[in-house]
């Protein structure tokens, strides 16, 4: 809870919620009739909507990126470290737009809501989204704001793939795409650990094949077992050495189950706070929306072709101890843009925090953001020269 | 620019693209790209000098090219640039191998260690030549191999390379008449621009 707000913070903010009434044809096959989309934005959009900055979230990001919705908030957005006045993403300069996409569980239409079809909760019953169906509803959410054309969008892990996504679906409407601990589509071993993590899910018997809210349950043991072990994988071998290593719950070994080192008191305690705040149905649809993400499958796996439409600058960033999005993940996409003739920047940040490492304040990773967006900035003028 | 960098502006084509391999902050890329319309790249691992790059927006990716350039395809690439870098890499033979797969042609600056005030230091001093161009101490200088023009023509000889053309500077001459007689003797800097 902070005392008073930051003065680097956006401060309060409250979330807005869209409607849309124009059908969305789902990659699925299925189409949403109508829909909404939580959403927030920081900073002031210029009067030539020039210096929009989209913000695509992870597997359990949401809209709230940055600032505080009350000062009793805990903590901050989860993105608060980068997104602020004076930050690597200036809400001085920028108009920063964060949503929550469509199948999530913080406010936008998904799992949770009521399907006006049948005036129940959709639960189960909720298509499966891909990362273009978000693209194609981010779009609509621009088209909303009056921003034809994002000054950049910019996201890591899932979120990346979104930018990868925009920048050839509407390749005139962003100036620049930062994607940040990404990949071009997931490796076996990552849509491996996906599936321990639903099949964790769907074995829980309060799951109830999808439907545990309307039978007044929650997957909590299965939910919780799925993000124990998402957790292990954001995190490299040292992060977690160091943060625990050995160290036990007693002097001496007990010699059963219950917690003897500490790190498995941390992982209970990650499962069992995440189930708190996140739909298992919601966690589910995220690791497919993952899993099917593969933009060179259209391309006959040449990603330099696949990628060949796009016309914004590119940053990309890794990290060294990410193994779940390595950073030879983040060259592969790297390499085909080089070979399609692109505009892209590279920088692969030294981090011991493993996959998470994207979500960290880490001094050269923010300066290589910054140094980026800044020179972003320096053409919000010229477009108005050329106006 | 380094006089060298002029050098290599007269002889770079318009429109091509260009590797250019330990490009520092950028300072020719970004001519060659603002001057000749060059589809260009650099590749660099000084966190200083990446961040120079992107601020002025130059394509540039963070390589270390000791590991390795298997990330480049063959003949991807009309140009392949090394200013002043051969020097500091591990095996310069296996590099200009990797340099003439990437390229079509490449252009390579280093620093003339037959250079007559070189040849002077080391024999009337007994040492290592420290210079106002190599101000290093033999035991932190990041160049690892110090060799002179004639030992590179000879390699290229060796290994079936084509100087196409060749220039010596020394500190602001270009390529003046009496370096280009001796330029083994009086080019600080030599360029050489090769193929297969």
């Amino acid at each position: 809870m902070p005392d008073v707000i930051p003065a680097d913070s956006v401060g309060i903010v409250t979330p807005q919620v869209t409607q849309f009434d124009t059908p969305l044809a789902l990659s699925c096959g299925q189409t949403l009739s109508s829909y909404q989309l939580t959403y927030e934005t920081y900073g002031t959009l210029n009067s030539i909507a020039s210096n929009a900055i989209l913000i695509c979230h992870a597997l359990s990001g949401d809209h709230h990126a940055a600032g505080y919705h009350a000062m009793s908030d805990r903590k901050p957005g989860w993105w608060d470290s980068a997104i602020g006045p004076g930050k690597a993403i200036d809400t001085n300069i920028f108009f920063v737009v964060s949503l929550n996409n469509l199948g999530g569980c913080s406010g936008s239409t998904g799992p949770t809501t009521v399907n006006p079809d049948t005036g129940q909760r959709w639960e189960a019953d909720f298509p499966l989204v891909t990362v273009e169906d978000w693209v194609e509803s981010q779009a609509r959410l621009a088209d909303k704001l009056g921003i034809q054309t994002f000054a950049a969008i910019v996201g890591g892990s899932l979120g990346g793939m979104q930018v990868l996504d925009w920048s050839t679906r509407f390749p005139t409407r962003l100036k620049a795409a930062v994607i940040i601990a990404s990949a071009p589509k997931l490796s076996t071993q990552n849509i491996a650990f996906n599936e321990v993590a639903r099949q964790s899910i769907r074995r829980d018997p309060e799951f109830c094949d999808g439907h545990y809210l309307q039978n007044d349950s929650i997957p909590t043991n299965g939910l919780g077992l799925a993000r124990m072990l998402g957790h292990i994988t954001y995190l490299s071998d040292d992060a977690m050495g160091a943060k625990f290593g050995r160290q036990m719950r007693h002097d001496t070994y007990q010699y059963n189950y219950d917690i003897e080192f500490e790190v498995e008191s941390y992982l209970r305690y990650q499962g069992k706070a995440f189930t708190k705040r996140f739909d298992a149905n919601t966690y589910m649809l995220m690791t497919k929306a993952l899993d099917y993400f593969d933009p060179a499958a259209h391309t006959d796996g040449d990603l330099a072709a696949a990628l060949s439409k796009a016309e914004c600058e590119f940053l990309l960033v890794s990290f060294t101890t990410d193994w779940r999005f390595s950073p030879e993940r983040s060259e592969e996409i790297v390499d085909a843009l080089v070979k399609a003739g692109k505009s892209v920047a590279y920088a692969k940040i030294e981090a011991t925090e493993g996959h998470d490492a994207f979500l960290f304040p880490i001094p050269r990773y923010m300066a290589v953001l910054s140094t980026f967006l800044t020179r972003v900035a320096s053409h919000l003028t010229e477009k108005t020269d050329a106006l | 620019m380094r006089s060298d960098l002029e050098m290599i502006d007269e002889w770079v084509k318009p429109n091509i693209r260009v590797l250019d391999l330990a490009c520092g902050p950028g300072e020719l890329l970004h001519h060659l790209i603002q001057n000749k319309q060059v589809k260009g790249y650099g590749l660099e691992i000084g966190h200083d000098d990446l961040n120079t790059c992107i601020a002025k927006g130059i394509p540039v990716l963070e390589q270390n090219i000791d590991e390795g350039l298997h990330n480049f395809d063959d003949q991807s690439f009309d140009l392949v640039l090394m200013t002043h870098a051969l020097q500091q890499f591990r095996r310069p033979d296996l590099l200009i191998d990797e340099m003439l797969r990437i390229g079509k042609e490449c252009i390579i600056t280093f620093p003339n260690f037959g250079h007559w005030r070189s040849r002077m230091h080391l024999a009337l001093k007994g040492r290592m030549p420290v210079s106002e161009f190599l101000p290093y101490n033999w035991y932190d200088t990041p160049n690892i191999h110090f060799f002179t023009f004639q030992d590179f023509e000879r390699l290229c000889r060796e290994k079936d390379i084509k100087i196409l053309r060749w220039a010596a500077v020394d500190g602001q001459l270009k390529d003046h008449w009496w370096i280009r007689s001796m330029p083994n003797l009086f080019s600080e800097t030599a360029i050489f621009h090769i193929s297969r």
